[in-house]
């Protein structure tokens, strides 16, 4: 390839897709490079988008035939123990209407290649099946392109946008970033369930067209510091569990296990009876948090994304981070448009809107969070044993006078997890979210 | 519980490439110098078989999440991305 182009974009995931919108809407000469054969081909996550972050970059997304699932009305959240569990639903008629498409769930296929059609109905270029292989760099050690795995593959651009997910071999190898360590991702897997819609409406009580997510904590990641979830879609169900990747090593525990014994819960069970498994997918969540974002520009180039390990693991919140990144990088590289410098000093827009916006006001809020769950494992081993077993002590009714019993089950659970500590783990977790 | 894999990879639509695109650098550390052999467990598509006297990589199924490289302990594993267009399909994501 000859042709030399103002920006080239490594993945057409949410963060690159959503840089090439904004820039090829102002006519800026941009190239998106995706490995797989289509985009969306290699893109998992656990299934809910926020309107609003899409909004910034499509506004008439709705009218453009944005492939949504369902419009999520209801949100649990489950902490269970093996065979009994906790749930707290929330459900607000604010989310049929006004809000309706606050968060949405979506299949990647599908998603990413509708919207990297409305970029390409823009004018950038979207091309698949390639794989970018390194960075181009000139003697001052300036990013000036990407090579890529096609022959004669290299391409020159003013500036690469690196949105390559987090798995990124690229980055590492660039030096950008450093090898993830097994402690600063979760490894999720996820199985989509095919169910008929009329069959999940009536499950979860919803209208067509609205949904329900639920999160899921407690011991069915045997201990290891996780979560499992179940989002509705029109027409299947996405569940998943997902743990991290030191805690997996560490006990020796294999992934597909733990989704197939999350499937039999008597909570979950019933949800997806019936279904049939259409597909099996695995992938990386950047849960570092803060700490573990890489520089975010250098010359000639930005890092978008999960590339950027942009992810907030408290509020599931991944791809509007990535979404926003991506506008952001896009509007930094407009202006260094103008002034022409796409040095360092000429991208530090980019850290600046990121500094000053939700995305990285976030992730220094809950700083500590990921550290709070990694100290803490009886979060995911006996307190939801023990929240279960007090439940079911206080529920079974036999002529036990109620105060002898709440002694026992006290009793009980201060043998499990001491007072002390139990207190200790309200106040560190009060100070990791605060 | 007994899960077989494959009966999950069964449902996914890969395009595999003749070449494999992970290779152990040096076979001999995984059993010389590697008591835990994580990949034998980490990896979700049970790609890293014990075999006799090695282990085998089974790339064709490769969901290419990455773990088996950095969860290595000795960073044995030579990992890139399947060649362009190659390797695992999403239909749904």
């Amino acid at each position: 390839m000859d042709e030399k182009f103002d920006v080239a974009i490594v993945g057409a995931g949410p963060a690159g897709i959503s840089a090439a919108c904004v820039l090829a809407d102002r006519g800026v000469k941009t190239i998106v490079l995706e490995r797989g054969e289509y985009p969306g081909a290699k893109n998992m996550f656990g299934g809910v988008l926020y309107g609003h972050a899409l909004e910034q970059i499509i506004p008439d997304y709705v009218q453009r035939n944005c492939p949504i699932e369902r419009n999520i009305v209801e949100t649990r959240l489950s902490y269970l123990s093996r065979d009994a569990g906790l749930s707290f639903t929330y459900r607000d008629r604010v989310f049929f209407e006004q809000r309706r498409n606050n968060a949405f769930t979506v299949g990647r296929a599908k998603f990413d290649r509708w919207f990297a059609d409305q970029a390409a109905s823009k004018g950038a270029l979207i091309v698949c099946a390639t794989v970018v292989t390194d960075l181009l760099k000139d003697e001052g050690g300036r990013v000036v392109g990407v090579t890529t795995d096609r022959s004669g593959g290299d391409l020159y651009a003013k500036v690469v946008l690196l949105a390559d997910g987090v798995n990124s071999p690229l980055a590492l190898k660039t030096g950008f970033r450093s090898e993830v360590k097994p402690e600063n991702v979760a490894l999720a897997v996820k199985e989509v369930i095919a169910l008929p819609e009329e069959v999940i409406d009536e499950r979860f009580g919803v209208s067509p067209g609205h949904g329900v997510t639920n999160e899921i904590m407690g011991d069915v990641t045997l201990g290891m510091n996780g979560i499992a979830f179940l989002y509705t879609n029109r027409n299947s169900i996405s569940i998943g569990i997902g743990a991290n990747l030191a805690d997996f090593a560490r006990q020796k525990t294999r992934p597909y296990e733990i989704i197939e014994s999350l499937k039999t819960h008597p909570m979950i069970a019933p949800l997806i009876k019936g279904g049939k498994s259409k597909e099996y997918m695995a992938h990386w969540l950047p849960e570092g948090g803060y700490d573990t974002v890489p520089g975010l520009c250098g010359d000639g180039f930005l890092i978008a994304g999960d590339s950027a390990m942009l992810f907030n693991a408290l509020h599931r919140e991944g791809s509007n981070l990535a979404m926003t990144s991506g506008r952001f990088a896009a509007e930094t590289i407009l202006e260094a448009m103008e002034t022409r410098d796409f040095s360092s000093w000429g991208l530090q827009g980019y850290a600046r809107r990121l500094n000053e916006s939700f995305v990285l006001r976030d992730l220094k809020k809950y700083r500590k969070f990921p550290s709070f769950l990694e100290t803490h494992k009886e979060l995911f081993s006996s307190l939801p044993v023990a929240a279960s077993m007090a439940v079911r002590e206080m529920l079974t009714v036999d002529g036990v006078p109620k105060k002898a019993r709440q002694r026992a089950i006290w009793k009980a659970i201060s043998a499990k997890v001491p007072p002390l500590r139990l207190l200790r783990l309200v106040w560190d977790a009060w100070r990791s979210v605060r | 519980m007994s899960v077989k894999v494959e009966d999950k990879l069964f449902l996914d639509r890969f395009n595999v490439d003749e070449e494999s695109h992970l290779r152990l650098l040096e076979p001999d550390v995984c059993f010389e110098w590697c008591d835990d052999q994580p990949c034998l467990y980490i990896c979700p598509a049970n790609v890293y078989k014990l075999e006799k006297d090695r282990i085998s990589v089974n790339y064709e199924g490769c969901l290419e999440c990455g773990s088996c490289r950095v969860g290595c302990p000795h960073f044995n594993i030579e990992w890139r991305f399947p060649r362009g267009g190659y390797g695992i399909r999403h239909k749904f994501g």
